[in-house]
């Protein structure tokens, strides 16, 4: 017996063609605020002359985490400099910071729901689940269609790879915040706001930043992909490498990216700490 | 003047929980119900009246629903049915905003493991009530000082809770209850997880708080020492069920069922019956009196020696037959020659206690209250056979 196919692909096309054709002026506003975005802080980080941006960075490692922390990203950050890939760097850090924003901007909140809320949860947990497991190369095409070419399908496609970490770690961190403490709060008569900001979110900020930081290295992984649909930086870099064969091209753009993420990993998973001491 | 008026209070756990209303109603048992409808009785049907200033203890083994009954009080668990009545008012029928403002208000709360906020100072911790009213930063610190100055932790404000031992944590759990001025402190198996020896610090430093702050206080606890060491009445609880209420001796003497007899048989009756229970009315007589008249009311009332006190009942001393014919003799008055370094206690010192001084002296001991009156006078005789039995109890020496 030969039954018919059902016609999924189909039906996403004409989904997509219905959310460009109504939605169109929605999704310009998102476009220009993404795109403003990036713009900004790609501007902001390129204003300062490289070597001051540089000195800068390394202040906030030592004051993060130290001499060690601070001697690599000054040879690391020099490194990227005299490779002359410290423009693209730039670049791509802006689309990784936007997306990382973004998602904790909207990830957070998520979490806190999914927390409060068994209902939330079951919904939200599938979703995560296809999220990151979805090849992200497929949800390009919606963002390019939507969003057309350049670093704003980009910024999209790696928020939407990047945020399930926030989201879990969030909800993960908040439920486990002991019931005993819990039920003070309520004895004393907190508002569940107040329970939230003075309990909830404090002893989960640890996991919750294990949430973030993961985040952000996920956005990071994303900047290569994000460069086949027009993102520039150091990500279009390794791919024009790869698409030509150049390895030596290839090894100094990854290296650039290596440095980043270390850097990014460390400042971010240190940060918390002083104030724990 | 009654704070607590709890009626027909009850707690079923699980889905469908009114379906078991009517099963209790018919007399069903807490195993029964769990067997035939899988529903969880928590409290079955609680009645009592908590007065204001006392110290109302709560004591069951664990199962027994002391710690779900608390929880009723201040509807952390919502009851299934029946009404907790606070000064009239009904607890139960309470909105969310009445209820948040009767928890900040009138009803504070110690927990069995402290609770307490690991990312906040000490001072913080005990602020936390205050600050959620919205009290305003000075005053907050101000209040918060004075509770933890209350308990003993004046110059801890600025620790982490983690760097206190137990009983210090629980203090500042104590002070966390205390610092908003609630009516009503409950406490939950406060200190069950401290060691004996500074439980039993605790103990008496919550009567002495008690004595000073004047806290209606409902103790929820599994140790029948604490329980009769703390408690102004005590209801007992099994199954979910309160099966009596009533003084530390009431239950002890009266128990009300085979499981209370059980429960109580093994107490050490040494710590919890104390001078005034066992004192019986002394011989005495007014310093102003003469040797001869001494002499005289011994030989009536076949004693060796006379407590002197005056008409206030104030204790000069004890003067014995040899003293009052030494007196006599040397035409001397009472008071020069009777002893006055007599052993004395109070009358809420512990049998326990008593053994000792009684070891140490052929005496009766006086038993004399805080301002020196003489109450009456202890014999060796009335203390062993108080703790041989209930002989002498029955006897009419109660309160």
């Amino acid at each position: 017996m030969n039954l018919p196919k059902i016609p999924l692909g189909s039906g996403i096309e004409w989904i997509e063609n219905w959310l460009t054709t109504y939605f169109g002026t929605f999704f310009d506003i998102i476009h220009a605020i993404i795109g403003g975005m990036v713009n900004g802080i790609e501007a902001a980080l390129l204003f300062l002359p490289a070597l001051i941006l540089i000195a800068l960075i390394t202040a906030l490692a030592y004051w993060i985490g130290k001499w060690r922390m601070a001697l690599f990203a000054v040879i690391g950050l020099l490194l990227i400099d005299n490779l002359g890939l410290w423009g693209p760097t730039m670049q791509s850090l802006a689309l990784v910071l936007t997306a990382s924003i973004l998602a904790v901007l909207i990830g957070v909140p998520v979490g806190i729901l999914c927390a409060q809320s068994n209902g939330v949860k079951n919904t939200v947990t599938p979703i995560l689940d296809f999220m990151q497991t979805m090849p992200a190369f497929v949800y390009l095409l919606p963002a390019v269609s939507f969003f057309s070419l350049g670093v704003v399908p980009g910024v999209i496609a790696s928020i939407i790879f990047a945020i399930p970490p926030t989201i879990r770690l969030t909800n993960l961190g908040i439920r486990q915040v002991s019931a005993e403490l819990v039920e003070a709060a309520d004895a004393f008569g907190s508002t569940p706001t107040q329970k939230l900001i003075k309990l909830q979110l404090p002893i989960a900020m640890p996991t919750i930043m294990a949430g973030i930081n993961q985040t952000i290295m996920l956005s990071l992984s994303m900047v290569v992909i994000s460069s086949m649909i027009g993102a520039q930086g150091v990500g279009a870099l390794v791919y024009r490498a790869v698409s030509q064969a150049k390895t030596g091209a290839g090894f100094e753009a990854g290296i650039a990216i290596v440095i980043i993420a270390i850097l990014l990993d460390r400042l971010t998973q240190n940060a918390l700490k002083p104030k724990q001491r | 003047m009654t704070i607590i008026e709890v009626k027909q209070l009850t707690k079923i756990f699980g889905s469908e929980a009114r379906q078991a209303l009517p099963l209790l109603d018919q007399g069903w048992s807490k195993e029964k119900i769990a067997q035939e409808v899988k529903l969880t009785v928590g409290v079955n049907k609680a009645e009592f009246s908590i007065e204001e200033g006392e110290i109302f203890v709560i004591m069951g083994l664990s199962g027994s629903g002391k710690s779900t009954l608390v929880r009723l009080l201040n509807r952390l668990i919502e009851p299934t049915a029946g009404q907790v009545l606070f000064k009239g008012k009904d607890v139960v029928k309470m909105n969310a905003e009445q209820l948040r403002q009767f928890r900040r208000k009138n009803i504070g709360m110690v927990f069995q493991k402290f609770a307490l906020f690991p990312h906040r100072s000490v001072l913080s911790n005990a602020e936390y009530g205050l600050e959620i009213q919205g009290v305003e930063k000075k005053k907050r610190k101000e209040l918060a000082m004075k509770a933890l100055e209350l308990v003993g932790l004046g110059g801890w404000e600025n620790h982490r809770p983690d760097q206190l031992s137990g009983g210090m944590q629980q203090r500042v759990g104590l002070a966390r209850g205390l610092a908003n001025d609630p009516d009503i402190l409950l406490m939950d198996e406060a200190f069950s997880a401290l060691d004996p020896l500074i439980r039993k610090d605790m103990q008496q430093e919550l009567l002495e708080l008690q004595a000073r702050v004047k806290k209606t206080i409902v103790f929820i606890t599994h140790d029948l020492d604490e329980a009769l060491r703390i408690g102004d009445r005590i209801a007992l609880m099994k199954d979910g069920v309160i099966v009596q209420i009533g003084t530390p001796e009431e239950i002890l003497i009266q128990p009300a069922n085979k499981y209370v007899e059980r429960f109580v048989e093994d107490v050490d009756l040494s710590k919890v019956l104390t001078a005034a229970h066992v004192m019986i009315p002394p011989e005495m007589i007014r310093p102003e009196r003469g040797p001869r008249v001494a002499l005289q009311l011994m030989r009536d009332n076949g004693v060796s020696s006379l407590y002197v006190a005056d008409k206030e009942m104030k204790l000069h001393g004890l003067i014995t037959a040899d003293d009052a014919a030494q007196a006599l003799k040397q035409d001397q008055t009472i008071l020069d020659v009777m002893r006055r370094d007599i052993p004395r206690v109070h009358p809420d010192a512990l049998l326990n206690d008593l053994f000792e001084m009684m070891s140490e002296t052929h005496l009766p001991v006086a038993v004399v209250d805080e301002s020196n009156r003489l109450r009456g006078i202890v014999i060796k005789g009335a203390v062993l056979s108080a703790l041989a039995g209930n002989a002498v109890l029955e006897g009419g020496m109660l309160r």
